[in-house]
């Protein structure tokens, strides 16, 4: 086995374990998210009933990165699950139909990408409030222009080949030449880059939740442990290590998968600017 | 074009989602205060008379007055906006003077220890999210070893913190970029020419492979000023760094939308103007593209 490939199913393995433990986190967890001991408040990392320590007031770290995985990794792919197909809508719309609508919709797409992500999801969420729902929908507002751009360019690629000029000399039409000759040979680059948006809204949910924007205050996720913890620096450092750390490894992991999936997939991505934009 | 764009999109995000002066005032105003402040703000007129005068206004340079700080939004940024330039140029300068040189060393060195301690370094850069690492040095340098101040503004030591932890949002990115793109030019015709000609190998890299491998570097550079520009709303945050980052959070919680609407429209400006240059250093970095040009 390859390095790469190796390095592909450790970062698949880690995935899958924390997906297991963030489905199961009820049965998982050695405490309830919220359940406070403030007897037992800023105990350090040690083994016993507190493996990573308590926070600061007293509620087990271990249980809440347990139950604050859920939170990161559903908003992660859900966000991605909805902005995905809207950005593979556009894209393949403008790149097909060509002209005034590729024109409109890929200038909607350039106004939105000049807007900085962060500075625009925290601008729509303190618009439509916090909340798991309005955080989803705002990365999912945040994030399909990547698509977009992505899938336009390979339909204009695909469109001037030889089966979809034979499709259409068939009488196929417009919506059929879309969905069943465009659509799925544009597809490969779009999984890879999902994947690697998946990692980007997790850091993003994160960045929202340290900010104070995210889900509502009784949710626990992984940024607000680590908001929670930076006034407890200098006395309570595992507060913030481990959700950070947490964070730093599923991101990891969902990268290397992603550079695993792109050379398989669609080894033109490699060693281009694109592939690092992502 | 794309700055009228975002003024609508800025525009709209505040009135899409009903009433905007339901989000300004506090939740438990009584319906007179909200009346008054509606009419005292023009929300009571036709949106098209809204949008026009706020277009208007702000092509003037004039994006309203901050409800909370009863000041003009172009002076509050005015005065913010420098201290977030120096840390974002900070931050820019120090990614390139760490990415490039190890971005060029692994592509010199491929397949070594060095290549690859130098990749995974990068990978690692890539998934560090800057609010914790920014953390983790406060905790350590700060806090710890008492090296350097944690917040505020106004020395030289003052800005290390936060621009280095603000720097890796770019940093692992580009030094796998110059690697690539490096890599790429050093097996061209033109570069093992000059090294049979008996050029020097630093002089081969400099001025025959990294000029040519310049323009995806200097486009990702561009691209990825927004990710700095975005990134130091949460680095300015942490070390209470007095710019619009910081001013634009504060806003958010004060439910001050005149500074937010500005804050994104200036931001969103200075990164169509900063691509706008990387355009016109195409034309600087490539003889070719200036000689398609003419």
């Amino acid at each position: 086995m390859r390095r790469g490939e190796l390095t592909m199913w450790l970062a698949a393995l880690f995935l899958g374990l924390t997906l297991v433990v963030a489905i199961f986190a009820g049965a998982v967890a050695p405490y309830r998210a919220n359940e406070q001991d403030i007897a037992r408040r800023l105990q350090p990392p040690a083994l016993g009933p507190h493996l990573l320590g308590t926070d600061e007031v007293g509620r087990d770290v271990l249980s809440r990165l347990i139950y604050g995985a859920r939170i990161s990794l559903l908003v992660g792919v859900v966000a991605v699950a909805l902005s995905c197909p809207l950005g593979v809508f556009v894209g393949v719309l403008a790149g097909y139909a060509g002209r005034r609508t590729d024109d409109v919709l890929m200038r909607v797409t350039e106004i939105q990408l000049a807007i900085p992500a962060i500075l625009l999801a925290i601008a729509v969420v303190a618009v439509l409030g916090p909340g798991i729902r309005n955080v989803i929908l705002t990365l999912s507002v945040t994030g399909w222009t990547l698509y977009a751009r992505l899938t336009r360019g390979e339909t204009l690629g695909v469109k001037a080949r030889d089966f979809v000029q034979a499709a259409r000399a068939t009488g196929a039409g417009d919506l059929r030449i879309m969905t069943h000759h465009v659509l799925p040979n544009v597809l490969s680059p779009v999984i890879v880059v999902a994947v690697f948006a998946v990692a980007n809204m997790i850091i993003l949910e994160a960045t929202l939740s340290f900010l104070g924007l995210g889900v509502e205050p009784d949710v626990v996720t992984w940024g607000r442990m680590l908001n929670g913890g930076r006034l407890y620096l200098s006395t309570a450092w595992w507060i913030t290590a481990f959700p950070g750390l947490a964070i730093f490894l599923t991101v990891l992991a969902v990268n290397l998968l992603g550079d695993q999936l792109r050379d398989w997939l669609d080894p033109r991505l490699r060693n281009t600017l694109r592939s690092h934009q992502l | 074009m794309v700055g009228l764009g975002v003024s609508v999109a800025v525009f709209a995000l505040v009135h899409l989602s009903g009433d905007p002066v339901l989000l300004m005032v506090s939740p438990d105003a009584p319906p007179e205060v909200v009346t008054t402040t509606r009419h005292v703000l023009g929300f009571d007129r036709p949106l098209y008379e809204q949008f026009g005068r706020y277009l208007g206004n702000a092509l003037q340079g004039n994006l309203g007055v901050s409800l909370r700080m009863n000041r003009p939004v172009t002076t509050l940024i005015l005065e913010r906006l420098p201290a977030t330039l120096q840390l974002t140029v900070a931050a820019l300068v120090i990614a390139v003077v760490v990415a490039i040189p190890a971005g060029i060393v692994s592509a010199v060195k491929r397949g070594t220890l060095i290549d690859r301690l130098a990749m995974a370094g990068a990978v690692a850069g890539q998934a560090v999210p800057i609010f914790w690492l920014a953390l983790l040095l406060i905790a350590f340098f700060g806090v710890r070893l008492r090296w350097l101040p944690v917040y505020g503004s106004g020395s030289l030591a003052h800005f290390v913190l936060p621009a280095v932890s603000l720097s890796t949002i770019i940093m692992g990115r580009l030094a796998r970029l110059v690697r690539s793109s490096m890599l790429e030019v050093l097996g061209q015709d033109y570069v093992r020419t000059a090294r049979a000609k008996g050029v020097g190998e630093s002089r081969v890299l400099a001025v025959h492979a990294l000029k040519n491998a310049a323009i995806p570097i200097v486009t990702l550079l561009g691209l990825q000023f927004a990710q700095l520009l975005g990134g130091a709303v949460v680095t300015e945050t942490i070390f209470a760094w007095p710019g619009i980052g910081r001013l634009v959070v504060e806003a958010i919680f004060n439910r001050d939308f005149p500074v937010v609407q500005g804050v994104v429209l200036v931001v969103s400006l200075i990164f169509v103007a900063v691509n706008l240059l990387v355009d016109l250093s195409y034309a600087v970095l490539d003889p070719r593209i200036r000689t398609e040009t003419a």
